[in-house]
């Protein structure tokens, strides 16, 4: 299971180090892009919790969107209902003055709603990851992307958040900066969830899913309780992207059910693209490819307009077919060395395969 | 809740409505069985499972309304949809799919998942996402004392649907294309080996797949309405409909493709129409997890 | 020396075919059993039907005294019941030592136990292991890229790994080097007196079988055909039919 590049202690400091100044100060220095680069955190969340159980357990999943939608729903709708009914703030339509949240109330709210977020998505993650992880491969994905879509027509036709009509997350008291605010917080949580599979890969539970990937046969031939580390693995996923989606939400001012909060053909399948692009199974890959990803997608916004979606479809085509094992997976057979990777001598038939050697 | 339950009582105290609701069922259930037929075939002779299978469907539609927009009678769309769709497939076998064929399912399910984004993008930019209709002018039948609409139109594109039916069975019988695209989809590697061009009969097949899907497109444009985002559901029931019938028998996937379509039909009645997109999907994921259950009973899986 | 496996009327039937018919044998705790016969005789069918992969049609199985056959396989595997496969499946893009560490036994543990960080005693253990079936200088190296016979003998560390109380291990001498047989063979003599596991092995290679194993069965056609010690099972007669295919 490889992390990326070998780098030596020092230099991975200053590296880390410059990342996060770049990070903290983006919003002051380009503040025209900070929505942009608020968007990337919460790409970069949707990324790595895909690859965890995607290109780290070899589960596929085009139906993550399910925890997205699940935590924005979940949060928005705690941050009304602390207040005021969710039944008329709904038929209103969440509009206008009537319905105000001062700081307190608005950050109170918030905070309740992200855990709100958390916890929901991980039940989600659970019931469902009961039913579908008993396949796998293509019948995995496939099922996983019916869940998808389904869960936005559903919220689409439920009148209490909405419908099709959508859901107005609670408006911020005028002395937020609001853009500042989300950025930093969609900052704050990508840089834990990168942490946090940081240290999931690392331990006992980090091996299992690689082996569960790679022979998930033999895995269960030598004892290992798979079903509990299935599910086990898309919850810890679930979690953090159930606080992405309350944070989404919030920031987009409104949640359409299926172009927003269950967006199954373009959040749903950009994750998977942004996972592939950067290298599957790795832990920068998906950081990495979501960075580019999102770099592609402005520029194509910015000057294809009109065909900016339909570029960002062939894009996909072109990486899927040409580029599968993204860019660290390249990086990788060019330079091995950079990876920390020998080259192993051809054995010799009749030798001893490698006797013991200190 | 309560809508459901009166919903439910209009078809115990009105009998007549579930013939209605089955009789669509049957017409539209047709064309479903077309499509799945078509991604049975792509999914025996490749091992690909078509996403594009949708897009393909909706393309073959906008050729119709083009049709129709003109002033030309759609039904003289349908073969030219046919034609159409596929050049339109086996140019996207020997520009993508050839490079995907042999690699792992997913790569295979997100290529063409990918083109499927990319065409539905291309569609929406092109014809805008308004509901497009292809009018046939033909009028109804009613029935049953007026209880009853028999759209003519619908049941024009059931008899057309079967006579494609008809007439691929006999194609794949009979002709030698069609019995080199058996032989390769029982074993390549011997079909090749005994001078087959597999490399042809996978363009051949991919694009036939296309031409059975436009044509269901454009009798879909015809009978129903279309618009760029119905593919996805298409896709999604042509793959329950071969998941439930199997690769090789057409009876079966006519069968569940009849099923299928009587069934969204009562679930659009029964739950309402905003519903009736929801329930296609969660009968997908109950049939793979049903279909799952049972195999883990015997310790085996979907694979 | 009490029975560890019990296999009694077990049989398994694909479709038409009759892949094991009415089994009935046993394996004592320590000893080391042999399974012989002709391709196709249904020998992996059985090992595949004690470790729970499929179900069988009939029959019952039992180890260490527990009813194992409606049991699933990872479950039967934390009782202390391996198997290795004929393919030798171990874990392809892990290195030997991580493939080691995650075959490392959990049993009695927590589930919360796979949050822990990787214990240095177990590395030590696995290196141990990897030195012992010869494959120490390879332990960084990614496991798809051994060969095929340094597979088998990374699977069989895997095994020894997981303190089972009993291994069936299917062909492993098959694809191996001969001049590196008389070694695996006296690997799997000490597995068998030094840390007290019981082996089961099914085996094509007669010289290999009749100097391991104290007690030999042989099947053909699905069913029991013969037992008994070596000696015995070499001079049968039902025994070299069956291999001649006489029948």
């Amino acid at each position: 299971m490889s992390m990326g590049p070998t780098m030596t202690g020092g230099t991975r400091i200053a590296v880390w180090g410059a990342a996060l100044a770049a990070g903290l100060a983006a919003p002051l220095l380009f503040p025209s892009y900070a929505l942009q680069i608020t968007e990337l955190w919460v790409f970069i969340v949707f990324a790595l919790t895909w690859d965890l159980t995607g290109g780290q357990m070899g589960y596929n999943s085009f139906g993550n969107v399910v925890f997205v939608g699940v935590g924005m729903y979940a949060c928005a709708v705690t941050q009304v209902g602390l207040f005021y009914s969710v039944g008329e703030y709904t038929a209103a339509r969440g509009g206008g003055t009537s319905f105000i949240w001062d700081m307190p109330q608005y950050m109170g709210g918030l905070g309740l709603g992200l855990v709100a977020g958390a916890v929901l998505a991980a039940v989600a993650a659970l019931a469902l990851g009961s039913l579908v992880l008993g396949m796998r491969g293509h019948y995995f994905a496939i099922a996983t992307l019916g869940l998808g879509v389904a869960a936005g027509e559903l919220a689409a036709g439920w009148e209490w958040i909405g419908a099709g009509a959508g859901f107005s997350p609670a408006s911020p008291p005028d002395n937020l900066d609001v853009n500042r605010f989300y950025y930093y917080l969609a900052m704050a949580l990508a840089v834990a969830t990168f942490l946090a599979i940081r240290w999931i890969l690392s331990t006992r539970f980090g091996l299992a899913i690689n082996a569960i990937r790679d022979d998930e046969d033999k895995a269960e031939a030598m004892g290992l309780p798979t079903t509990r580390i299935k599910v086990t693995a898309w919850m810890f996923g679930a979690l953090f992207l159930g606080v992405a989606g309350a944070i989404y939400g919030n920031m987009k001012r409104f949640i359409d059910p299926t172009d927003v909060a269950f967006a199954g053909s373009t959040i749903g399948v950009w994750m998977v693209l942004m996972a592939i692009l950067g290298g599957k199974g790795t832990l920068w890959g998906p950081v990495i490819g979501a960075v580019v990803f999102q770099v592609f997608k402005e520029v194509f916004w910015t000057f294809l307009l009109g065909w900016q979606r339909v570029a960002l479809g062939l894009l996909i085509v072109l990486i899927v077919v040409f580029f599968p094992q993204g860019i660290l997976g390249f990086m990788r057979e060019r330079f091995p060395a950079l990876f920390g990777h020998t080259v192993e001598p051809v054995v010799v038939a009749g030798e001893e395969p490698g006797g013991a050697r200190t | 809740m309560s809508s459901i339950l009166s919903n439910l009582q209009i078809l115990t105290i009105a009998p007549v409505f579930n013939v209605q609701l089955v009789l669509d069922g049957l017409l539209i259930g047709a064309v479903f069985a077309l499509a799945a037929y078509g991604m049975a075939l792509v999914w025996g002779v490749m091992n690909i499972i078509n996403i594009t299978q949708g897009e393909f469907v909706v393309l073959g539609g906008y050729v119709a309304v083009l049709f129709a927009d003109r002033g030309i009678h759609p039904l003289f769309a349908v073969p030219v949809a046919a034609a159409f769709l596929f050049a339109v497939g086996w140019g996207f076998y020997r520009a993508v799919i050839f490079r995907v064929v042999d690699k792992d399912l997913f790569i295979s399910l997100l290529a063409t998942f990918g083109i499927s984004i990319l065409l539905q993008q291309l569609m929406n930019t092109i014809f805008g996402s308004d509901v497009r209709v292809a009018n046939a002018h033909l009028e109804s039948w009613q029935a049953l004392g007026r209880m009853v609409t028999v759209s003519q139109v619908k049941v024009l594109s059931f008899i057309v649907c079967v006579a494609l039916g008809i007439g691929l069975m006999w194609f794949l019988k009979s002709s030698r294309l069609g019995q080199a695209i058996r032989a390769t989809a029982q074993n390549a590697r011997a079909a090749r080996v005994l001078g087959i061009d597999t490399d042809r009969v996978y363009a051949m097949t991919y694009g036939l797949n296309a031409a059975i899907c436009g044509t269901a497109g454009a009798l879909i444009a015809m009978a129903y309405t279309i618009h760029p985002y119905i593919g996805l559901p298409y896709t999604i029931r042509s793959f329950m409909i071969v998941i439930v019938a199997g690769l090789g028998n057409l009876g079966a996937v006519i069968l569940s493709g009849i099923g299928l379509g009587v069934a969204e039909n009562y679930a659009g009645f029964i739950l309402g129409a905003q519903f009736q997109l929801a329930f296609v999907f969660l009968l997908l994921v109950a049939v793979l997890v049903a279909r799952n259950w049972r195999l883990q009973r015997q310790r085996r899986y979907l694979k | 020396m009490t029975a560890l496996l019990e296999v009694a009327g077990v049989s398994k039937a694909f479709g038409g075919v009759r892949a094991n018919a009415d089994i009935s044998l046993k394996v004592d705790e320590g000893g080391i059993i042999g399974l012989i016969g002709p391709n196709g005789s249904g020998k992996t069918t059985l090992f595949s039907s004690i470790v729970g992969f499929h179900p069988v049609d009939a029959g019952s199985i039992r180890f260490a005294g527990r009813e194992i056959s409606h049991d699933t396989v990872p479950e039967i595997a934390r009782l202390g019941l391996l198997r290795t496969f004929q393919q030798t499946r171990i874990y392809a893009k892990m290195t030997c030592v991580e493939n080691m560490l995650i075959s490392r036994s959990m049993r009695g543990r927590p589930f919360t136990d796979f949050f822990r960080q990787r214990s240095s005693q177990k590395v030590e253990r696995a290196d141990e292991l990897l030195e012992f079936v010869g494959l120490f200088s390879k332990r960084n190296l990614m496991a798809g890229s051994l060969s095929f016979g340094q597979q088998k003998l990374l699977e069989f560390a895997m095994a020894l790994m997981n303190e089972p109380r009993m291994l069936m291990l299917d062909e492993p001498t098959a694809g191996i080097n001969p001049t590196l047989i008389n070694g695996l063979i006296d690997r799997l003599q000490r597995a068998n007196r030094e840390f007290g596991i019981t082996l089961f092995v099914i085996e094509h290679n007669m010289r290999v079988i009749m100097n391991l194993a104290e007690h030999i069965y042989c099947l053909a056609h699905g069913e029991l055909l013969a037992e008994g010690p070596p000696e015995a099972i070499q001079n049968d007669q039902r025994v070299i039919d069956a291999y001649l295919g006489a029948h």
